[in-house]
């Protein structure tokens, strides 16, 4: 009996060791990954960065001021796209999505999420850059966008579905039309939470390279307009990344460290504004 | 507190279009109703009704636009390669001749490297999470920090792959290579990049998914099954390992498969690191290829329609793997909640 017992208690130490040791690892890459960037980047990061064009190859110096508000640009094309597809699809979801029209809808949303994005990249090529007859802002955008709408969708839908029933019933006893109900009671409730949605699905879309790579190219000079090739920051990454300049390198972990911090800073603030949310309702 | 906010914006809203009637006199309240007014509010209703209808269709219109842009797209490519597209490993832009073996191996094999590693890492890192952490609140906090790693671009793991470990894994590699080259897995020169590093950058991608959705499964777990477990005196592990995972298994096998999904489409990470050469080599250390990386790779230089059509195919088998992949999870998921609702 006892040395049976020894020998379960032994086995349980030395599993839950094992499980304190994952976790362990785990956040060791993490704390890696991020000191890392930051060690890299902040050491190559200068004013010039933000305020200059790339120079030519084999110069010194030079920035991505252009790709800065390149990918700005490409958010601003994603958010006219993602966001009245997602949130006006989250509203009919929430509030007539009992049939099976809403169920494929929920399903086909689904299938968008799970789709790799280099492969919405290529649809976007054959709509909107083969019939355009070149690479440009607005299809890199509207590539960017098609990402967003599940994410904003999903989350659209469920904030809607929190606000609680008797909302509705207060404002529909006053004599409120549904539509005014939904317009000016429900929505207005779960805004917070909307919000918090659509700058995760911003957060995602705004480092992703491949479905870019075909759609907006890349660009050294100011991209004019939104019919032109345009530069953003993922795209620059990866192009200074597996180029063989170390000054390009440089460049590289500058701008890997200034996305990281837009997109990690937009995830923390959205959840600490959810957080914030959540505990004052309670 | 929100509530009392959002009544009181309710209040504002909504002008009342009905007159104040005593509540015992229902029949006056309809009668102080303009038919006006009435049908105003229904005519309102339905165009909310139908404008927020376009924008869900408009869902549907895309995911399908993505489905059948892929199969015409790539017509040229499926008539003239048939199924022979999926076994055969020349791929010659030169001479137009195009299998796309050479990427399916290298995107199984990377996922397969990228699940050997991180299962039992996210798993070990959840059951930690979820039943040994005494104090919620670290556990809560310690998941967050790992959440944020799913928020990391994929460009930036794989500057961090290019620059940090294809490095090590040459520094490494070498003497491995040289004293173990007896085993074929570990065999030929090491270049640094290749299919393990691909594997272990994809496995760092995944790993949060796996412990943030395991966590949620197994804290999922009724309180009631692990104090039987322990009544009848099982130790704590004996109650994780016999009880509590086998009751959330299906869950498990979700997060896992939703895992695989991703892993199967990751792409710039990837390309970064894999070499990009399409051959099918048995060895760890052997520069590959994946579906995704050759569509990073190829398709904006791609000249021939051919080649393009080949591309959009590789494109296609992408999809069409991912939808499979994706739908097996939703319904290991599905399965799990249904199960829930049936015991409650």
């Amino acid at each position: 009996m006892s040395r049976r017992y020894w020998r379960r208690r032994l086995v349980e130490r030395v599993m839950f060791t094992l499980t304190i040791a994952a976790t362990a690892s785990v956040l060791g890459v993490l704390f890696f990954l991020l000191g890392y960037l930051v060690w890299q980047g902040a050491s190559s990061l200068s004013w010039d960065f933000f305020t200059k064009l790339p120079t030519p190859v084999g110069e010194a110096g030079g920035g991505m001021a252009n790709a800065l508000v390149g990918s700005g640009k490409l958010l601003l094309v994603a958010s006219a796209v993602g966001v009245p597809v997602g949130f006006l699809g989250g509203v009919y979801l929430a509030e007539y999505g009992s049939g099976s029209l809403a169920f494929a809808v929920r399903y086909a949303a689904d299938v968008l999420n799970g789709v790799p994005s280099i492969v919405i990249g290529i649809t976007v090529y054959g709509l909107l850059v083969v019939s355009v007859g070149h690479f440009s802002t607005l299809a890199g955008g509207v590539a960017l966008g098609f990402l967003m709408i599940p994410v904003a969708l999903r989350t659209t839908e469920e904030f809607l579905r929190l606000v609680p029933r008797s909302l509705r019933e207060a404002s529909l006893a006053l004599g409120a039309s549904h539509s005014t109900t939904v317009i000016r009671v429900v929505i207005p409730a779960a805004m917070r939470g909307i919000m918090t949605g659509i700058i995760l699905s911003l957060a995602r879309v705004a480092g992703e390279t491949a479905p870019l790579l075909f759609t907006a190219l890349n660009n050294r000079f100011w991209s004019e307009g939104w019919l032109q090739p345009t530069a953003s920051l993922p795209v620059m990454i990866f192009t200074y990344a597996i180029a063989p300049y170390d000054d390009w390198h440089r460049q590289a972990w500058a701008a890997a460290l200034v996305l990281l911090v837009l997109v990690l800073g937009a995830n923390v603030f959205a959840r600490v504004a959810l957080h914030r949310g959540a505990a004052a309702q309670a | 507190m929100t509530d009392r906010r959002a009544l009181a914006a309710a209040r504002l809203a909504v002008r009342p279009i009905v007159r104040v009637a005593p509540p015992s006199a229902p029949e006056r309240v309809r009668a102080t109703t303009p038919p006006h007014a009435i049908r105003r509010r229904r005519l309102a209703d339905g165009a909310f009704r139908l404008t927020s209808l376009a924008f869900a269709l408009s869902v549907l219109v895309i995911t399908g636009a993505i489905a059948i842009e892929l199969f015409v797209r790539s017509a040229p490519a499926r008539h003239a390669f048939g199924w022979s597209f999926l076994s055969t490993s020349t791929w010659d832009p030169v001479f137009s001749h195009f299998g796309a073996l050479p990427f399916i191996y290298g995107t199984l094999a990377t996922t397969f490297i990228a699940l050997a590693i991180a299962v039992p890492l996210g798993l070990g890192a959840a059951v930690c999470l979820a039943e040994l952490m005494p104090h919620r609140g670290v556990a809560d906090a310690l998941t967050f920090l790992i959440e944020l790693l799913v928020a990391v671009p994929s460009v930036v793991y794989g500057l961090v792959g290019v620059f940090v470990l294809v490095p090590i894994m040459r520094e490494f590699g070498t003497p491995i290579a040289n004293t173990l080259s007896f085993i074929p897995f570990l065999a030929g020169p090491v270049y640094g990049v290749g299919l393990l590093t691909a594997g272990i950058v994809l496995a760092v991608m995944i790993v949060p998914f796996i412990i943030a959705l395991g966590r949620e499964v197994l804290l999922a777990v009724p309180q009631s099954q692990r104090e039987g477990a322990l009544a009848l005196g099982a130790t704590r592990w004996e109650t994780v390992r016999h009880v509590v995972v086998p009751y959330a298994r299906s869950g498990i096998m979700g997060a896992i498969f939703l895992a695989l999904a991703r892993a199967l489409g990751e792409t710039m990470a990837v390309t970064m690191v894999i070499g990009n050469r399409p051959e099918i080599a048995t060895s760890l250390f052997a520069p590959a290829h994946t579906m995704a990386a050759v569509l990073a790779n190829e398709f904006a230089e791609a000249t021939s329609d051919i080649h393009l059509a080949a591309l959009v195919e590789v494109g296609l088998v992408l999809f069409g793997i991912t939808l499979v992949v994706n739908a097996v999870a939703r319904l290991m998921i599905l399965g799990v909640r249904g199960g829930d609702e049936v015991r409650a």
